[in-house]
């Protein structure tokens, strides 16, 4: 899906870049979805106090197939392993994923049988968050370089990088 | 479908927004009634326990915060009474106080985020944001006393972490009195609100006797008149010197439920009001050399600290054989923690009571003949915390 599939090979880009990357950076729809105690620090980023929605991402998806943001907030048990790559191989590209917290990062404070050492081994990850948890600073902190990235992206990359995204 | 089968099976979660976390239900439909709910747990299995078992007594603190993030401070509490139980610690009056306000201001966190979450399941979005918009200043006490916003790690062995912070006693003042006001909003908005008393009234019923067979605790078993709370009936860090009402149902519904966590907030306002003006003078660490760290300031100063305080941060303590059972009262219902010594600095065997995975254990029940839709509302109101149902 997206725009970058309708444009032929032979075409520079430049300004369609900028704005269609403008458009996207601002309007980010995150996945609604939280796994452990940092979601509750997502939750409060989201809430009044911090107030993510100034930057135009407050709009979660409750359905991975109109989200384009994915923010793994907690630990990854084993048993949670198949449905998160399930749940990021159903969302539309072109997509991303912030790795909130020391444990979605690299297992955090339990290096154990139970919690998979890094969400990074079974998905793409393109920010990660460190924190236990991260205070809702961090996590928008962590957005915002996302936003620049986004913004930097060409859109003939980003296309021929799906290839090598997906696991 | 088949002739002879006339149920569907659904899927909920475990990526389900009003799942709080990653539960997953698996339902058998009759048309909209529900025949049987079961819950499916272990998708955040952590092995807490486990990890416990090989980390010296002190160092499993931070391990017992990330069980139920809800209420950090509680389960930090059960777990350092059990130890102090097996260790003969006697804490002093002013730790006993402290850890008492601390814990209702827990207390009044965990019934927001519920609150907030429950009714945005039931479709009242704004509660969330006015429900965190004042659990931020219980978040805000919580990052002056331990440094951390949740993870606080603040009760310790024998003590708490450091001494309670210079405005400690304002900030309180600051959150009864703020919390206070805005429970009249909260009422407004839900009390008496006919869409919320149709969507909870009635529904998730559980009686009594059911509640006592399926061992239930906290507002689950008190919402159907049971009395049991165990800061009344097995009190603990000095809950025998407050009063305070435990709030009962009758109906034990959804709504009875509401109204239980309602009266507990402001229950535990009223506690830590009574803890905050009675706070006595002293110590904020027990006096025992060898197992309870020596004051930091001491640390710096003397040299026996220093040795105490370098031998237990690396050595630990070592427990003598024995078990020991401590239950709190924590928001969620009663929280134990099962501890043996077996002599050496590890314990044995660490096993916790949570009570929110208990409490699930009645979803079934609760949804049985119901319409599909209430099952969110049950599920919401058993007050369930993934991290403490799976560990
Ligand atoms: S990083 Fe810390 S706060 Fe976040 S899920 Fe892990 S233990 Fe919980």
């Amino acid at each position: 899906m997206g725009l970058e599939e309708k444009i032929p090979d032979s075409i520079i880009l430049t300004s369609l870049d900028k704005m269609v990357n403008w458009a996207r950076k601002r309007s980010m729809w995150p996945l609604g979805f939280g796994l452990a105690c940092c979601a509750i620090e997502m939750i409060s980023t989201f809430a009044a106090h911090f107030d993510l929605a100034r930057y135009g991402m407050e709009v979660m998806r409750a359905s991975p197939r109109q989200a384009d943001l994915m923010i793994v907030a907690g630990r990854v048990s084993m048993k949670m392993v198949p449905v998160i790559k399930t749940l990021y191989e159903q969302m539309p590209n072109p997509k991303w994923v912030i790795s909130m917290g020391a444990c979605a990062s690299c297992g955090g404070v339990f290096n154990n049988y139970a919690i998979l050492q890094g969400v990074d081994r079974i998905i793409p990850v393109d920010i990660y968050v460190p924190g236990c948890p991260p205070r809702p600073e961090q996590l928008m902190d962590g957005i915002l370089k996302l936003q620049e990235i986004v913004e930097k992206d060409s859109l003939k990359k980003v296309h021929e990088e799906w290839g090598r995204k997906a696991v | 479908m088949s002739a002879e089968k006339k149920t569907v099976t659904l899927n909920m979660g475990p990526q389900h927004p009003s799942t709080h976390g990653v539960l997953r239900v698996k339902l058998e439909l009759d048309g909209e009634r529900v025949v049987t709910a079961e819950p499916i747990i272990g998708y955040l299995h952590t092995g807490i326990e486990k990890t416990m078992e090989s980390m010296l007594y002190y160092k499993a603190i931070p391990a017992t915060d990330r069980m139920d993030y809800l209420a950090p401070m509680s389960n930090n509490l059960g777990y350092c009474l059990a130890v102090e139980k097996l260790m003969d610690i006697e804490v002093p009056e002013k730790v006993k106080w402290a850890r008492v306000c601390l814990v209702e201001l827990t207390r009044v966190a965990s019934h927001l985020v519920w609150l907030g979450t429950h009714s945005i399941d039931l479709g009242a979005m704004s509660m969330l944001m006015y429900a965190f918009r004042e659990r931020e200043l219980i978040i805000d006490l919580y990052e002056a006393c331990g440094g951390q916003r949740m993870m606080t790690s603040y009760i310790r062995i024998g003590g708490l972490a450091s001494d309670l912070p210079a405005d400690f006693e304002k900030k309180v003042r600051n959150i009864i009195k703020t919390i206070r006001e805005k429970m009249k909003d909260y009422d407004k908005l839900l009390t008496e609100n006919p869409i919320f008393i149709m969507r909870t009234k009635g529904v998730a019923v559980i009686s009594a006797e059911d509640a006592i067979n399926y061992c239930l605790s906290g507002p689950m078993l008190r919402g159907c008149g049971v009395n049991y709370d165990v800061r009344k009936a097995n009190p603990y860090s000095g809950y025998e010197n407050f009063d305070f009402d435990v709030p009962l149902g009758k109906n034990g519904d959804a709504y009875d439920r509401y109204l239980i966590r309602m009266e507990e907030m402001r229950q535990s306002l009223k506690i830590a009001e009574q803890a905050i003006d009675g706070m006595p003078e002293g110590p904020y660490r027990a006096h025992v050399p060898g197992v309870v760290l020596p004051p930091k300031e001491d640390v710096l100063y003397k040299m026996e600290s220093m040795i105490f305080h370098f031998k237990i941060i690396t050595d630990g303590f070592e427990a003598p054989v024995g078990s020991v059972y401590q239950a709190i009262e924590s928001p969620k219902g009663e929280l134990g923690f099962y501890i043996t010594g077996d002599g050496t600095n590890i314990p044995r065997r660490v096993r916790v009571r949570p009570p929110s995975f208990v409490n699930l254990g009645a979803l079934p029940i609760l949804t049985e003949g119901h319409l599909l839709a209430d099952v969110v509302c049950a599920i919401g109101s058993i007050d369930i915390v993934l991290g403490e149902v799976d560990r």
